[in-house]
Order: structure tokens, then sequence, then C-alpha cells
């Protein structure tokens, strides 16, 4: 399978983008809508014209056109042909390259096999359930056994549960054909449960190529935070196991207990919806418990965002508005934060040394 | 209640048994003024008889389904070739849209006066009349069928290794299907219509004629029968293209 490279993209809202994805690789394009995400894709279908190159394994495809590129393309409303029954649909791509009948017999029943919709061959695609429809989608992009299989927020139109299912069906059968893979979401969420390597795009360029646990810890610029939630993240000084399945680490002086097996902790991450605020001290003992000073504090859409002053760190929290109101918390005021234990993400120690405490 | 159902479309057919039999009683009650201008609904079926027994119907019956079938075939597949490369290939769609736009209004039956000098009054005039009748609805519902099929369709074939034949072949055509069918249900009862008018007007044969001839020799019973004969294979036309969109594409709309 190639090793992708585009060079100097440029198309629409997407300006002189460059990316490399590796032989093999799920690469997530992750985004806000209009972001460029599906126009980087349409790119390297071949399906628009462009500024720049799209190589595969160094040979460039830019006069190749889009039926000869060999790609895979699973579209966000998966466009089935509706007059044609599934096994046609599936078939659609070998009849075009003038396989042979017998063997278009067999690619689509394997296929059919290996994507659990056998019994569903004979049927037309407005008799389709909305994952079925997708495992169709599926079907009919990998039917010609593409070189590059790009899926445009395949997952849109499923509810939670089929969605999650599939996904995890998708990248199992990634990892078994091997085919370089480039899946576009807006989802955080669905791309760190997809990705080896997230590529963050924002207004038509790259902000940050990395695997998942990095991005998210290690956000490259304000945008890339901004566009994962903007977590608060903590250096750890050191660490120290309490008993199995939960440490204590120090961030700037800041005892904090963590759910965590594994590694040495490098950093703990942490949304400001999952720090809870109070104007008046809690009542009785508890976990990660700490008092600050308010510093700042922001109206953002339909909550409230407060710095707070804990130590040496400062803390973000977060809280609706109606709350916010019934409390005397403003600037310069004491407010009391306590960490939600299991909300606290975690991201180990790559090189060997462990800072234990 | 299964039988109920299968007696159904024979509640149809209702309506008009209660015309015919108000027909007849009007007629025999003379409530109109005599039966000569209002014969009775068996007068009329007595006339039919006898205009079928001794050829009369059956002759200028077969010269205007003769007539229909060869301009409505000629005039629809014209159509269906025209829409298809107007509605495919975007420089022809702009260098002949101005010109079917233009000509697409003038009703088939204005072009007689026209053709009557061109063509003379010979077999090929009604041809001509039911061609253009045919041609331009046709074209323009293949024109548009073509130009509505989402392109996310075509872009989804391209990717799958489809050339653009292929593509209109496979993907657009099937997906204009609908459109065409109602340009071509729509013109087939269109063409019964015209061309008894352009055989009332200009052709001596054909049941446009015959109405023509019963007129002049004030049959008023053989109008009735030439009418209902028109009013059968219009309807019959109709309902053949209805079928038929039925049959082909009712299983994936």
């Amino acid at each position: 399978m190639p090793h992708i490279e585009l060079k100097n993209i440029c198309k629409h809202i997407c300006r002189d983008v460059s990316l490399e994805i590796n032989d093999s690789e799920l690469l997530v394009l992750l985004g806000h809508s209009g972001a460029g995400k599906t126009t980087l894709l349409n790119v390297i279908a071949g399906l628009a014209d462009y500024e720049g190159s799209v190589i595969f394994d160094g040979v460039p495809l830019d006069k190749v056109a889009a039926s000869k590129r060999k790609i895979g393309y699973l579209f966000q409303e998966l466009v089935l042909f509706p007059h044609l029954d599934v096994a046609s649909n599936i078939a659609y791509s070998l009849k075009a390259q003038k396989v042979h009948k017998e063997k278009i017999r067999h690619r689509v029943d394997s296929l059919l096999k290996m994507l659990k919709i056998t019994h569903l061959s004979s049927r037309y695609p407005k008799k389709l359930s909305g994952g079925e429809k997708q495992r169709v989608a599926l079907g009919r992009a990998l039917a010609c056994a593409p070189k590059v299989l790009l899926l445009d927020e395949p997952m849109s139109s499923l509810d939670g549960q089929t969605a999650k299912h599939l996904r995890a069906e998708l990248k199992q059968l990634q990892g078994e054909l091997g085919i370089t893979t480039i899946y576009v979401t807006h989802d955080l969420a669905e791309a760190e449960e997809m990705a080896d390597r997230i590529a963050v795009i924002h207004n038509g360029s790259i902000e940050q190529l990395a695997p998942p646990d990095e991005v998210f810890f290690y956000p490259k610029s304000e945008a890339v935070s901004d566009f994962i939630g903007a977590p608060n993240i903590l250096d750890c000084d050191c660490y120290r196991e309490l008993e199995q399945g939960v440490i204590e680490v120090s961030c700037g002086g800041l005892p904090i207990i963590v759910a965590h097996e594994g590694n040495a902790v490098q950093r703990i991450a942490l949304f400001p919806r999952d720090i809870y605020i109070s104007d008046t001290c809690p009542p009785g003992a508890g976990v990660n418990r700490f008092k600050g000073t308010v510093t700042d504090v922001r109206y953002v859409d339909d909550s409230v965002r407060l710095d707070v002053q804990v130590g040496e760190k400062k803390l973000v929290t977060e809280l609706p508005h109606h709350i916010f109101d019934e409390m005397e918390l403003a600037v310069g005021k004491e407010a009391y934060l306590i960490l939600k234990l299991r909300r606290i993400r975690t991201y180990e120690c790559k090189c060997n040394h462990n800072k234990r405490g | 209640m299964k039988w109920l159902k299968k007696l159904r479309p024979g509640w149809g057919l209702l309506p008009i048994v209660i015309m015919l039999v108000l027909w007849e009683v009007i007629a025999r009650l003379e409530l109109f003024p005599g039966q000569f201008f209002f014969p009775p609904f068996s007068t009329v079926v007595q006339e039919f008889y006898y205009l079928t027994v001794n050829g009369v119907l059956g002759d200028n019956f077969f010269s205007s389904l003769g007539r229909v079938l060869i301009g409505f075939i000629a005039g629809s597949i014209a159509g269906i070739l025209v829409g298809t490369i107007m509605g495919w290939k975007d420089i022809a769609h702009k260098a002949l849209n101005p010109i079917i736009n233009m000509l697409y209004p003038i009703p088939a039956l204005g072009w007689l006066p026209l053709l009557m000098l061109w063509i003379g009054i010979n077999e090929l005039l009604p041809i001509t009349i039911i061609f253009i009748c045919s041609f331009f609805p046709v074209l323009y519902n293949t024109v548009t069928g073509i130009r509505n099929v989402d392109k996310d369709y075509i872009q989804a074939a391209r990717t799958l290794g489809a050339s653009d034949a292929r593509i209109l072949a496979t993907v657009v055509m099937p997906l204009a299907l609908p459109n065409i069918f109602t340009g071509l249900r729509l013109e087939a009862g269109m063409a019964w219509r015209v061309i008894i008018a352009a055989e009332m007007v200009a052709i001596p044969t054909g049941i446009g004629a015959l109405m023509m001839k019963a007129t002049n020799t004030m049959r008023i019973d053989i109008i009735i029968v030439c009418l209902i004969v028109l009013a059968v294979m219009c309807l019959s036309f109709e309902r053949f293209f209805a079928y038929l969109e039925e049959k082909v594409t009712a299983k994936w709309r």
C-alpha cells in the first residue's frame, strides 16, 4: 500500500498544505466543519482541480484521472446507487474494470461475508438501515482492492452505538487489509479511537500532525487546544503509587490523585468542565480538593470559564451560567475546586526513567 | 377481506356505468332536443359494431395508429438522444438550449401550415407533426432528468473507476428515467390528440378524417364512436407508460 505525500496543495480554503501519510497508516483528519477536510480528500481522489502535488510511492498522480487512481472513497452521504441492489453496488467498480463475471461473483460474495451482509445482497438501498448502508458503501469502496481508502465522516449519520460498533470493525479491517487510510471527522473521541496519527486541520492548514495522545497532551497551537476542548494540562514532577491502579502525582506542588496503571506519568489533563468549583468549602474530606483565588472570569457561549490560581498553577474551570449566577464568584475571590478523579487523563512517559517520589 | 380488495378496481368503473345509464335514459326520454343530436349509448354501440364489421373504423384506426406510432417513436428516440447530449455535455446545452427554448412553446399544430407547404399533403405530414409533438417535451424532460442527477453519484462512480460513457449508461440514465418516463407518458396521450386534429384539418384518412366526414354528413353517432376510440387510445398509451415506469423504477424509488 502506498506512502502518500501531499505537497503544497492549494484548493479552496486549503493553502499550501503538505502532509505525509505512511504506508498502511490510518491517519485521521480532524477539524471543524469548513476547515478543508473534504477538500483534501477530493484532491487526493482527483475529484477536484488543485495546485500542488499528490504523490503515491514517489509517483505524482496530478495528471491521473480519478477513475485511474485506485482509491476507495466512502462519501459522507454514502451515495449508494439507488437503482442497484446491494450486490450490484458492490460489484460496480469490478464491472467498470471489466473483471470476469465469475471473479466478480466471488469477490462480491467474500465482501458480503466479511461485512456480514450476505442476507442483504438483493435489497435496494432504500430498504437498508443506516448501519447496513454504511457497510454496503464500505464494501463498494473496498471491492476493487484500492490502494488507498478515503473515509469522509462515515459515521456521521449513525446512532452512537452503531457507530461505535462499526468503528471497531473498521479499525480491525483496516489493520488486517493494511490499506493506507485517511479518515475524516470532527469528533475528537472518534479520532482518538481510530487514529494511528491525527492531523488537526484548521482554516485550511495542518496545525499539528502527531499520535492521538501527543495531540491531546501537547497541543501545538491555541487552535488545536481550543479544538480539543482547551483541557488543563499539567506537568508531573514526581509520582508515587498509593495502591494498585491509584497513584499520586505532584504537579507544581499540587498533590493530585489519579487512577492509572502502567509507566510513569509525564503529564495529566482534565477538561475545565471536569473541575467542580464552589464559593464555599465543600463538606467532608475528599481527594483532589484545592483552594485558590479566581483570577479571571470569561463568558463562553452558554457557560462561564474561570481561571483559578492554586499555588503555582492556574486551573481553568467551567460551569453553566445559571449555576455561576447563584454563586458569589468573582475576580479576587476565594474558590474551592474538586478535580474529578475518574476524568483525569494521563500521558505516560515515553522514556525509561521513572520520576518516583 | 381479500375478496373486497380484489373487487376494489371494479369500483372505478361504477361512475362510468352510471354515466352511460344516465346517457341512455336522457337520450331515450328525449330530454335533449331530439335523438338525432344526442343519440342513446346503445345506438352508438350499434354504430361502433357496424363500423367495425364493415372495416371503416379499422382502416381509419390503423391509419391513425401507424402515424402515431411512427411519429411518436421517432420523436421520442430523437428527443432522448438530443436530450442526453444536452444534459450530459454543458457545451451542447449552452449551444442548443436557446434554440430549444424558442421552439418548444410553439404548439405542434402551429407547424401544420408551414409543413403543408414544405412537405405537401401526404403520409409524412401527420408523422412529422407527431414527431414534433413528441420530440420537444421528451427532450426537455430528458435534459431535466439528466441535469438533476446528484453530482455525488457521478463522483462516486468516477472514484470506482468508471469511464464517462459508463457513468452515463449505468448511473445517469437510470436515475434520469423517472423524468424521461414522465415526458413519454404525457406525450403518448398528446400524440393522439394532435393526430386527430391534424387529420381533421389536412389528411383524408384516419380517425380525425372519419370524424370530419361524420360532421359533414351530420352523423353524431359516428363522431361519438370516434371520440370514444380517441379517449380509449389516449388512456391506453398513458397507462402503458405509467405501467412501464412502475415496472422499471418502482423497486428502487
